[in-house]
């Protein structure tokens, strides 16, 4: 029966689209069978590969971490007999890496901005993902929500604090553009130079969360979703290759691609579930006082992972993007408390000025060459570029899969555009709360104490909200914010992971999804006990350069694939 | 008795359908009631098809096939899913409503220690659909 009904040829797909002919068929490579009670149908063989060489990984980090510590953080170069400060050995693989392409990671950048901006003016944008008669599978509200939480809804939580505040006191060299600094030497503040570096700081920040890192998730995501959604392609990271390998993406080379898309995914979210529990960890201590150690690190992996598991039960309608539109409602209500508590007005017009210093500093700032901030450009911005790029095939092939139905100009409106400007509000609210707060209490200001004086950026969220009324509730609402999206992370990744590792089925059973959770969560905590958590960051950032000349290519297959599809309505 | 009959079929699996298949058409025939099999797909590309389109066209030309091959009145019903590995029941309950059945034939694996924790789809519409819903063991 199904080879009767498999030779009757390919009719249309919904509308007009351009179906690529090829002979490979999903799931041909695919291992189908039980193990135990459970049904498996995993893809051959990058499934194996990838769980194995995930596990020889972490087996590296644990035998040998002061080995991979040393490779890929760097060590203190006055340690090591023969080694030169600056040289490979003293810096180490990542900074190696964002000191030496800095020009390279800023420049691609730049081309994926303009090349989306482009998208937007010509009548490409009028493409519709999914064929000219499809509709969208999600609202506004839920696909926003889910676009967000699986994008950056963590990083905000991180950085909302600690970025303009840095960037506003630091004492360290490495002001943006050489901006001048608002302390003196002894911490007094000087007032002449407080609006200009106030201005840069919300600038700064705003570059690193605005146009280019959605410009780069907007390239993947729209590669992945042009060839799966209107091509046929299976959903997969070697999809968006065809146009340049042809047939070949279905051997090994394909092979290598979707193995490199597992563990830059895997253990980027590892890592940061990791890290995660670190932070949320410091945030119980600061305001319940409990103790911040191993044991409940491990606890609060062990607890985000079950609900994960829960989710991913759950599927994608009643897992992520529940959990998505839930932690979207919290963050709003967090953003507006501080607004207020922090005095609406001010911070209103901090943020229309934010957008102005942004449009008037963001061709300086993403400039590369013949400029001397190296602080600044090398240690932010080029590993900002680095890390969101590391990220981009698990956050791209998300949005991917919930972003058919609408057409390559709503698309980009909706993934570069607004959630722009909802992230250069938000650095407005939070930063400017805490640059007024390390302003108005000088040397007793929490922000200052936790960011500028010693600094521990974990705290910094906490700090801020310290400084406002009712903190133990505002600061339980943050702790309970980190978790969720930490969760969503998990979730989304997991949902991943599974696509990949099956083919690009989205249809592969339950178990996998659970196993996939689980390895996750068991990866976070054999690195959180035996160290190695940050060099496998590190690792992972590492991943950046080759993944960008990915997307320089994918920009290519792009044009050429949205060429030859019928624009219309 | 019954007038119209719901199969779900899976396209990729149709191989292991042919107990459940030959149950719901003997049936029919015996009701004089027609047969309506209904698929679930993503709107992914699958193995079976490579957008919601194909899908639905290579449904009817398995429900054609069928109805040339046994005589009985059948149609097709393609439905589609965001996440058919969890959705399947839901959207399989959805799709009673929509057909206007009043039997549903499906097939359904024997019973095993996993169906504590994921119940089986024949098991979970049983429990849910509010009409009659004979269960085929493979």
């Amino acid at each position: 029966m199904t080879d009767e009904s498999n030779n009757q040829g390919i009719p249309e797909p919904e509308g007009a689209s351009d179906i690529i002919k090829t002979d490979y068929d999903i799931g041909q490579d695919n291992i189908e069978t039980r193990v135990g009670p459970f049904p498996v149908d995993i893809h051959n063989p990058v499934f194996a590969i990838s769980a194995l060489s995930v596990i020889l990984f972490v087996i590296y980090a644990l035998v040998a971490p002061t080995h991979a510590g040393n490779f890929f953080s760097g060590v203190d170069a006055s340690a090591v007999e023969g080694c030169e400060a600056g040289a490979f050995c003293d810096i180490g693989l990542r900074a190696f890496l964002t000191s030496t392409f800095d020009w390279f990671f800023l420049m691609a950048a730049n081309v994926f901005v303009l090349f989306c901006l482009l998208l937007v003016v010509t009548p490409m944008g009028s493409v519709r993902l999914g064929g000219a008669d499809a509709k969208p599978d999600y609202g506004y509200l839920g696909w926003f929500a889910m676009l967000f939480a699986a994008g950056m809804g963590i990083g905000l939580m991180f950085f909302g604090v600690l970025e303009p505040a840095y960037y506003f006191g630091t004492p360290w060299g490495d002001e943006p553009l050489g901006v001048v600094r608002p302390f003196a030497e002894d911490g007094t503040l000087i007032e002449a130079n407080v609006q200009e570096a106030r201005r840069m700081a919300l600038a700064a920040t705003s570059y690193h969360w605005a146009l280019h890192p959605w410009a780069i998730y907007a390239v993947v995501a729209l590669s992945l979703a042009l060839f799966s959604y209107n091509k046929g392609l299976p959903l997969s990271i070697r999809s968006a290759f065809y146009p340049i390998l042809g047939d070949r993406v279905w051997g090994w080379w394909g092979h290598a691609i979707d193995t490199l898309a597992v563990f830059a995914t895997l253990f980027g979210l590892a890592t940061s579930l990791g890290l995660g529990a670190q932070q949320a960890n410091a945030g119980l201590e600061f305001v319940y006082g409990i103790p911040n150690n191993i044991t409940v690190q491990v606890i609060l992996i062990i607890g985000i992972t079950a609900i994960a598991l829960v989710s991913v039960l759950r599927g994608l309608d009643g897992g992520v993007k529940v959990l998505s539109e839930i932690n979207m409602v919290i963050a709003i209500v967090l953003l507006l408390f501080v607004l207020f508590a922090a005095g609406a007005t001010a911070i209103l017009g901090e943020f229309v000025s934010g957008i102005g210093a942004y449009f008037q500093e963001v061709i300086p700032l993403s400039n590369p060459f013949g400029r001397e901030d190296d602080g600044y450009r090398e240690g932010w911005t080029a590993f900002y570029w680095a890390w969101w790029i590391s990220w981009s095939p698990f956050v791209g092939m998300f949005i991917a899969r919930v972003s058919r139905g609408r057409t390559v100009r709503e698309f980009i409106i909706c993934v570069l555009i607004i959630p722009s400007l909802v992230c250069v509000f938000w650095m407005a609210v939070f930063g400017g709360a805490a640059i007024n707060d390390m302003i108005a209490n000088g040397a007793d200001s929490a922000v200052k104490a936790n960011v500028i004086d010693s600094y521990v950026p974990e705290l910094s969220l906490f700090a801020m909200l310290d400084s406002l009324p009712f903190t133990a509730i505002t600061s339980t609402i943050g702790i309970v914010l980190v978790i969720v999206f930490f969760v969503t992370s998990s979730d989304s990744g997991s949902l991943v992971i599974d696509t990949i590792t099956a083919g690009g089925k989205v249809d592969a059973p339950v178990p996998q999804r659970v196993f996939w959770c689980t390895f996750e969560g068991l990866v976070a905590i054999a690195l959180l006990i035996g160290g190695g958590l940050t060099s496998l960051q590190a690792m992972v950032i590492s991943t950046g350069l080759p993944f960008t000349l990915v997307l320089l290519l994918m920009c290519y297959a792009i044009w050429k694939g949205l060429m030859a599809e019928r624009r219309s309505h | 008795m019954f007038k119209r009959i719901m199969v779900p079929v899976d396209l990729a699996h149709a191989e292991r359908l042919e107990k459940a298949l030959g149950v719901a058409e003997d049936l029919a025939q015996h009701y004089g009631a027609s047969v309506v099999y209904v698929g679930v797909a993503a709107a992914t590309p699958s193995s079976v098809a490579h957008s919601p389109a194909e899908f639905a066209a290579k449904l009817t030309t398995f429900a054609e096939a069928r109805a040339a091959q046994t005589g009985v009145t059948a149609e097709a019903h393609a439905m589609t899913s965001h996440d058919p590995s969890t959705d399947l029941d839901p959207t399989l309950l959805k799709a009673v409503g929509e057909t206007g059945a009043d039997l549903v034939v499906m097939a359904s694996h024997i019973p095993n220690i996993t169906d504590y924790v994921w119940p089986s789809n024949g098991g979970t519409i049983a429990g849910h659909a509010k009409v009659s819903v004979m269960v085929v063991r493979a």
